[in-house]
């Protein structure tokens, strides 16, 4: 990617689904670097312009491009970390094996160190060989962190990462974050947790019914009043 | 990541999920030696019919045991939303295709070691005689039914009624691989030897992974992601 260049690039986007269009010409470009909370009510379109930007879906019209390049290359998706809804974690493997295939699969040198790491960074070393499928809720939520965090991603896609996670989990998830930032990389993410995302964020994307309604950096007013932006750029009740 | 080396990681976490909660293998394998069982009761078939119905019997077993496997192969990657971190992954469809696909073949392969010799002993059946051109056979057609689910299981992992249609889909496309297998199977089961006409089944099975196989690479990208 040469420098200067965006991390992401969207170029008119559109997805439907059946008849009906989630996104409608969505246009914009996240600098490397970047925190941008991606803002929108339920079904406004955050999870599917993710899922398209994680090479998970691709848009019906536009064009997207991700860290120089089509999201769905190799090259490309192994530099990208994803978050999302489920933990995307095997209950019948061990903390150690889940973490021991992700590594192999992102080609990673030494699997099984890595997964030690990772196990230990989020306090689940005691637990390496015990099924995820015995695990409570907040320990499963840190396996998933520690899955999408191993290969040190400069591209993070966290879809409503906040929700569900417990205390530990989410100063966890923080700090990781901050660590991703400081070594350049981009962070995306989607959440209706608005005092959260701002805190964190340094740009805004509002999306309301599939059309991008603000983009811009987040100002001193979004921190200083959650719901500045909705009523300045979102719908009238 | 070298193409075969990620299938080959994905094949080993599907072996690795299945043997450690057996689900499917234990139920296949029971479900296969059930059938065989009831139809030995059911027919009390003499050597005469030992030798018409083998191969028809043999592969029926085995086509309608697979689907206990097939199914669970995308199944499995349904909790936790497990598909998506799979397709993020840089493995690519093809590879996620050719993983799970061998997978799934070394545990139909696993069922069909159970089922032949219960079926050589319900059935009085000298299946032995000419092992190795059976292997060959079983090697051929097993792949065909594996290429073949394992493209429409993948096509079916969000439906609802996942498990209905899997069947439906996959047995009318199997016809002419199951054919071939069934025709090879009688004479190599009733101990006759192959003559020339034979050697087009053969032709017909290779023929038909080949293709199949080809498809199922190069449609998995589509299939996965749309």
């Amino acid at each position: 990617m040469p420098d200067g260049a965006a991390t992401v690039q969207i170029e008119g986007v559109w997805k439907y689904f059946g008849d009906y269009p989630a996104l409608r010409d969505i246009s914009f470009d996240v600098e490397a670097g970047a925190c941008l909370a991606l803002l929108g009510r339920n079904g406004a379109g955050k999870t599917t312009l993710l899922r398209i930007l994680g090479g998970l879906s691709r848009p019906a019209r536009g064009r997207v491009r991700v860290l120089g390049g089509d999201a769905r290359t190799a090259s490309v998706r192994e530099r990208i970390g994803i978050l999302g809804h489920g933990i995307g974690v095997y209950d019948e493997l061990s903390a150690t094996e889940n973490l021991e295939f992700h590594a192999r699969l992102h080609g990673m040198r030494d699997p099984r160190a890595v997964a030690l790491h990772w196990l230990e960074r989020t306090n689940l070393l005691p637990v390496r060989d015990g099924l995820a499928r015995e695990f409570s809720r907040g320990m499963r939520q840190r396996l998933a962190v520690a899955r999408a965090f191993l290969h040190e991603p400069m591209l993070m896609l966290l879809d409503e990462p906040f929700t569900a996670l417990d205390d530990r989990a989410i100063a966890l998830l923080q700090s990781l974050l901050a660590g991703a930032r400081s070594r350049g990389a981009t962070i995306i993410m989607s959440t209706h947790q608005l005092r959260e995302a701002l805190e964190l964020a340094s740009d805004v994307a509002l999306i309301l019914r599939g059309s991008l309604a603000y983009r811009g950096e987040r100002t001193p007013e979004m921190l200083a009043d959650a719901g500045w932006l909705y009523r300045h750029y979102g719908e009238k009740e | 990541m070298n193409f075969f080396r990620g299938a080959a990681v994905i094949a080993a976490k599907d072996l690795r999920s299945e043997l450690r909660t057996k689900e499917a293998l234990n139920a296949t394998i029971s479900f296969a030696l059930a059938i065989l069982l009831l139809f030995s009761f059911a027919f009390d078939p003499d050597a005469d019919m030992v030798k018409q119905i083998s191969g028809g019997l043999l592969w029926l077993v085995f086509a309608f045991s697979s689907a206990l496997i097939l199914n669970r192969s995308f199944a499995r990657e349904v909790p936790n939303d497990c598909l998506d971190a799979l397709i993020s992954s840089p493995a690519s469809g093809a590879q996620l295709f050719l993983g799970k696909a061998a997978a799934n073949y070394a545990l139909l392969l696993v069922v069909e070691a159970v089922a032949l010799p219960v079926f050589g002993i319900f059935y009085d059946a000298h299946w032995t005689r000419q092992l190795g051109l059976l292997v060959l056979v079983l090697l051929l057609a097993t792949w065909a039914l594996t290429v073949i689910g394992t493209t429409f299981s993948a096509l079916t992992v969000n439906l609802r009624l996942r498990e209905l249609m899997l069947p439906a889909l996959v047995y009318p496309a199997l016809v002419p691989a199951l054919m071939a297998a069934i025709q090879l199977t009688n004479v190599l089961v009733g101990s006759d030897t192959l003559d020339r006409e034979n050697y087009i089944w053969f032709r017909l099975l290779a023929g038909f992974d080949v293709i199949f196989t080809l498809l199922g690479l190069a449609m998995a990208e589509t299939v996965f992601v749309g």
